[in-house]
């Protein structure tokens, strides 16, 4: 098993950056490498158990569930069902801490997963940092356009 | 219960951190409010461990460690002890990494139940006093600046008035240097060290007063070898554990009408095994004016006197604290009850529901009691009064009925030849407290027994007397001239 980890601190309070994210629909409007989005089945992007399909801008489709959200600790755990990447039993957090000393947040996004023998560390370092990382990057720069 | 937490972004790597945060037993070397700190027992990062510290003003702490991972960077511990009120006091730290930069997040977060009315003031004591404070050493600490001096830190935390250099506590409490009137007790400062091994701090809110404590005073009964404190009844809130104490911890209610006497003081240490918790709906008040009374009052009539419905019971000095509860309890249980009191106090009683009130000092109550029997006279007497009623009570209680002499209130006794008692079969018993009472399992049939009567109504209670503790004197007077009617409680 291997494990993504990145975390950073995005100066803004942990509700407006939560508002964001928690959109489990809503990749598209933040993370800077999602084409579209939607949610399988009609069923409602805070539901859990939910399906949401998107597609990246490179052209790969990613099908997602998600396992677990809640509003009191700013977090949100989903797997990968069907994905361009070769990895297996793929459960990803990502979840928000607010930062007392300057009302600002702390953001941690992690993955536990099962890949190929060899791959790990290469896999590793994609999610951690071309999704993850790049995704904070992407928030950080819109919040600060704001 | 409050929640205080406070978190920041350290600019060195996790590991750097958790360096200095790990050892329990560093504090003192990077935290400007403790002053010295020692693991009373084995390494610092056995989970356990307590670490018993001073603040710069001189007041001691001891914290127990209670959970530590070097995998998710994080501990957690509890106060055992401590002058400032924090009560169920357990606070986590929790460190984890900054990937984009390289930081450290740190979390450090508690919960605790604060006085009441004292919440707002702990929180921001605990937020800037101890979090706040800590974060900005630690963060001087990694920029390189030289560590704070002890010697000419400013304390962040608040001197406590409790506190003395020796880690010892001020207390007040009523101290006699010899056996004698009430003019013997006085109010003194006194040393109060940390409780011992088995021990409990206890912070009274309200001390109970009892004739015992008269007996205690003029030497009658051999309680106390002055100097020393009298008082075997009181409720409060603990505030400090000794070693090895389970079942019991910082922040509970409690009540203890139990020896030995030190009851009359702002705190004292002693055994919690004959504490009882209270509930939300017994008042501390409530609990100081009444367990020794109404846990008396049901040994009384549930193990000697073993009153059934349909006995008569007479019972003297009906208006006092217990002769209250015994009323009560015993028309709940289904008794005839023939009450004894003075003039001013009939109407009282019989407002407590006493089927006949007896004022013997305008009567003698044992002819008085034979005719309301058809000469039959009580199945059980209770008698705390003692010389002025002995040799009437046996008058007036019933063949193979039970006279239970259990104080003394108008003087000893005295020698009486038991011969006499064969004349009736009289059975008498003198009961002594201790012996009903003096393990939990005696004990915990009363306290519910008796706790359930309040809730259900069937014993009503007066509001106390109240005094403050410093005068103890005035009660002590009050109780002996029998000025008052119902229980009478130090207050502090």
């Amino acid at each position: 098993m291997a494990r993504a980890y990145t975390s950073c601190v995005i100066p803004e309070p942990a509700p407006d950056v939560w508002r964001i994210v928690r959109d489990f629909n809503g990749l598209a409007n933040w993370t800077g490498f999602v084409n579209d989005s939607r949610i399988e089945n009609m069923m409602r992007a805070d539901q859990i158990g939910c399906i949401r399909s998107f597609r990246l801008k490179d052209g790969g489709v990613i099908r997602e569930k998600l396992l677990a959200l809640s509003d009191y600790d700013m977090s949100c755990t989903y797997s990968i069902l069907e994905s361009p990447m070769a990895v297996t039993d793929y459960i990803a957090t990502l979840s928000l801490t607010p930062v007392t000393d300057g009302n600002v947040t702390f953001a941690e996004w992690q993955a536990d997963f099962d890949c190929p023998p060899g791959r790990e560390e290469e896999l590793t370092r994609h999610i951690g940092g071309n999704v993850f990382q790049s995704a904070f990057n992407a928030l950080k720069k819109q919040l600060s356009g704001r | 219960m409050v929640r205080v937490l406070a978190s920041t972004i350290l600019d060195a790597p996790i590991d750097q951190v958790w360096a200095i945060l790990r050892d329990f037993n560093a504090h003192d070397r990077w935290h400007p409010a403790i002053a010295q700190s020692r693991i009373e027992d084995g390494p610092a990062d056995m989970i356990g461990a307590v670490r018993r510290f001073r603040l710069q003003d001189g007041s001691e702490l001891r914290e127990q460690l209670l959970s530590l991972s070097d995998q998710t960077h994080e501990y957690r511990y509890c106060l055992l002890a401590s002058p400032i009120p924090l009560m169920r006091y357990v606070a986590r730290v929790r460190l984890r990494p900054v990937t984009d930069g390289g930081g450290t997040f740190w979390e450090w977060s508690s919960e605790f139940t604060p006085p009441a009315g004292r919440g707002p003031e702990l929180t921001a004591l605990v937020r800037d006093g101890i979090y706040l404070a800590g974060f900005e050493a630690i963060r001087a600490r990694l920029r390189g600046d030289a560590p704070v001096a002890r010697s000419s830190s400013p304390s962040v935390m608040p001197t406590s008035p409790l506190a003395t250099r020796s880690g010892n506590s001020r207390n007040r409490a009523i101290v006699i240097d010899r056996h004698g009137g009430p003019e013997v007790m006085h109010l003194q400062e006194v040393d109060l060290p940390p409780p011992g091994p088995g021990h409990v701090q206890i912070r009274h809110t309200a001390i109970g007063v009892n004739f015992i404590d008269v007996y205690t005073r003029s030497g009658y009964f051999p309680l106390l070898d002055p100097p020393g404190t009298p008082g075997m009844e009181g409720a409060g809130v603990i505030e400090a554990l000794g070693d090895g104490v389970t079942g019991i911890t910082i922040g509970d209610r409690v009540a203890y009408a139990c020896p030995p006497v030190g009851a009359y003081a702002e705190r004292r240490n002693m055994s919690p095994d004959l504490m009882v918790h209270l509930g939300d709906d017994i008042s501390d008040q409530t609990a100081a004016a009444s367990l020794l009374k109404g846990v008396s009052a049901s040994f009384l009539l549930y193990d000697i006197g073993r009153v059934q419905a349909g006995q008569t019971v007479l019972i003297h000095a009906a208006a006092g604290g217990i002769g209250q509860i015994l009323v009560q309890w015993a028309m709940a249980l289904g008794a005839r009850v023939i009450a004894t009191t003075s003039t001013a106090k009939v109407g009282l009683v019989e407002s407590l529901g006493a089927d006949l009130v007896i004022d013997y000092t305008a009567q003698d109550f044992a002819p008085t009691v034979l005719a309301a029997t058809q000469g039959q006279g009580a199945d059980v007497v209770f008698d705390s009064a003692g010389r002025t009623t002995f040799a009437g009570s046996l008058e007036a209680t019933a063949t193979r009925g039970h006279l239970v002499s259990f104080g003394q209130a108008s003087g000893p006794v005295g020698s009486h030849d038991i011969d006499r008692l064969a004349s009736k079969s009289i059975t008498l018993s003198r009961p002594n407290y201790a012996h009903y009472t003096d393990t939990p399992d005696k004990l915990a049939p009363h306290v519910s027994r008796f706790f359930g009567t309040l809730r259900s109504g069937e014993v009503k209670l007066a509001a106390p007397n109240l005094y403050p503790l410093a005068r103890a004197a005035d009660a002590h007077r009050d109780l002996e001239t029998r000025r008052t009617t119902g229980a009478l409680v130090l207050t502090v």
